[in-house]
């Protein structure tokens, strides 16, 4: 426990992990407060204001699009959409993930070789396609995009959680717990998952941007989330066909959605720096 | 050497098998079959239709079929576009497809090294800095983004490119695509070739060959490259699946006609064995890579054939 407080202070100190952290704090903030704040609605159409550009009056901040919705409450609506996804897709491949990692690492030997020698196969495969098709041959929903987008994020965390698994099951904690008779399942779930944690932690911010990149792909393809909902993936998309006449229909949602994603690399890459230097203390 | 190939070659077929018949499940789990779109048919001719696509078959038969087919290197016909196989589609849109990969891998391969060496050369200074936010930044914007906003600014607002694609594949046209598929990859070479540079530039025979009075273009070029280079080597299997996944954005925003296109609107249109066959293609096309890939690693790394 002394252990863990000790990484949030140092976590805390870090410069990269505050600033990226608030940055993606407030983003949260204002996309969930800004529909409630805003006078609009994100489907109330006004063919009187079809295509304005952003102006103070009236809170269009973000102007208008081809329908003369709101573009401030849609984009807000995108960033709750695109951010949800992530966050649910990421908990799906962490699942996955930390599970097998943590039982090929944990048992070794043949099964361990099988269970990598299946991953590496898989890494080679291009998945994308494949949730394409997905996408093509079922009805498009909510579920379908979480599972899909999860179940080709799982592959790294498997390899991370298995390596972290293979040093850890050679601890002296662990071979307490198998001297006094703990069951396997017992040991991976009690005694080797709570110490992936910090590792977990690390990858799962480098895991939600993988998974925004994907929604997003999909979305802009016209695959992902559909009508009249939307995504920053989908607004981008809306933004390159009216880029000539309304610029800011593709630079607002892109540069949020360029932030967002740039914030939880950098997020991802300081926590690691963190956890990093804890193991080399 | 020839061992390990072919060994390596063998691995790859129950990859491939496996993509084929989690593709081929997939289109067959389907709601529906492939025609019911169009208005209500009499069912002696969509008895006809079934038979003629070998529909009324049982799956394992269909599958076998199909398999069978793959190995001849017959995908089959279109459903949508009449008169055409999947395979003539493929090979009248991959040349383009190929051709903007490979401009786009070869920029990023140069200016990635470069960068990525100029940046460990000069560690920790104001150079390296930039090359590495500049690194994160291409690394967290997808090709999406990066695509258009090219378009806006270059294209619309200074007009000193072309945006459109008019029907040649030539000179400035390519450009806007190629560098917007390159950026990202430019940016994960030039943070792997950064890291990996530093180690060497830490080891001994470097040291000693410093020690001799050599210059660092000299240490660089003769002694640090071939062994940095390997991280970079075995990155190149993602890249090329990157590339590939990028490709079909570029393609739709800049209108090319290539292969990614095609897949897109196949997809669009649930032309089933258009989309069963690009992806079977695809996956053959980065496997083999991939198996590529491994065997120059073995070539430049003799302690990789020992295992």
């Amino acid at each position: 426990m002394t252990a863990t407080s000790a990484t949030w202070r140092k976590a805390r100190k870090n410069r990269v992990v505050v600033g990226s952290g608030g940055v993606l704090l407030l983003l949260v903030v204002m996309a969930l407060l800004g529909p409630l704040i805003s006078p609009h609605g994100y489907l109330d159409t006004d063919f009187g204001r079809i295509l304005h550009a952003p102006t103070a009056t009236e809170l269009q901040l973000f102007g208008t699009d081809d329908l003369g919705r709101d573009l401030f409450v849609r984009t807000m609506l995108g960033i709750q959409v695109t951010l949800l996804v992530a966050v649910v897709a990421s908990i799906v491949s962490l699942a996955i993930g930390v599970l097998y990692g943590a039982v090929a690492g944990y048992v070794g030997g043949r099964v361990d070789a099988v269970m990598m020698r299946l991953v590496d196969t898989l890494y080679a495969l291009p998945f994308i396609f494949f949730v394409i098709l997905l996408m093509v041959v079922f009805e498009r929903n909510f579920l379908l995009i979480f599972i899909a987008i999860g179940a080709i994020n799982w592959l790294d965390m498997a390899r991370i959680v298995r390596g972290q698994t293979l040093s850890l099951r050679e601890r002296e904690f662990v071979e307490a717990a198998r001297l006094m008779g703990a069951s396997t399942p017992r040991i991976i779930l009690r005694h080797i998952a709570p110490n992936l944690i910090g590792v977990v932690v690390v990858y799962v911010t480098l895991t939600i941007p993988q998974a925004i990149l994907v929604e997003s792909f999909l979305s802009f393809l016209g695959l992902g989330i559909q009508e009249p909902r939307t995504s920053l993936g989908a607004l981008v998309d809306a933004g390159v066909n009216h880029m000539e006449g309304a610029a800011w229909m593709l630079l607002i949602p892109a540069a949020l959605l360029a932030l967002i994603l740039l914030c939880f690399n950098f997020l991802g890459d300081g926590l690691r720096d963190v956890f990093d230097s804890r193991h080399k203390s | 050497m020839l061992r390990y190939a072919l060994l390596r070659l063998l691995g790859a077929i129950p990859t491939l098998l496996l993509v084929i018949v989690l593709a081929f499940l997939m289109v067959h789990a389907a709601p529906g079959g492939p025609f019911d779109a169009e208005r209500a048919l009499p069912p002696e001719i969509e008895a006809n239709i079934a038979r003629a696509y070998h529909l009324d078959e049982p799956l394992h038969r269909q599958f076998l079929r199909y398999v069978s087919g793959v190995v001849r290197g017959d995908l089959g016909p279109s459903y949508r576009y009449r008169d055409h196989t999947v395979g003539e589609l493929i090979a009248s849109a991959f040349p383009l497809s190929l051709k903007l990969g490979a401009m786009a891998m070869a920029l990023a391969i140069v200016v990635g090294v470069v960068a990525g060496t100029v940046a460990a050369l000069r560690q920790g200074s104001g150079v390296d800095r930039l090359v590495m936010a500049l690194a994160m930044t291409g690394i967290s914007i997808p090709v999406f983004v990066i695509a258009p906003v090219l378009v806006l600014f270059l294209a619309v607002k200074l007009q000193w490119l072309p945006a459109g694609w008019s029907g040649n594949a030539h000179g400035v046209r390519l450009l806007l695509p190629v560098i917007s598929l390159a950026l990202p990859q430019i940016a994960y070479i030039a943070r792997l070739t950064r890291a990996s540079m530093i180690d060497v530039l830490a080891s001994d025979f470097v040291r000693t060959a410093r020690a001799q009075g050599l210059g660092t273009f000299a240490i660089v070029r003769y002694h640090a490259l071939k062994p940095a280079m390997l991280p970079v080597l075995s990155y190149m299997g993602p890249a090329i699946a990157a590339i590939l996944t990028g490709s079909v954005v570029v393609e739709e925003i800049f209108g090319i006609p290539g292969l990614g296109q095609f897949f897109i609107r196949g997809a669009l249109n649930r032309d089933y064995t258009l989309v069963l066959g690009i992806i079977v293609f695809y996956a053959t096309l980065v496997i083999l890579l991939n198996l590529i890939v491994d065997i120059l690693y073995g070539v430049i790394d003799p302690r990789i054939r020992q295992r």
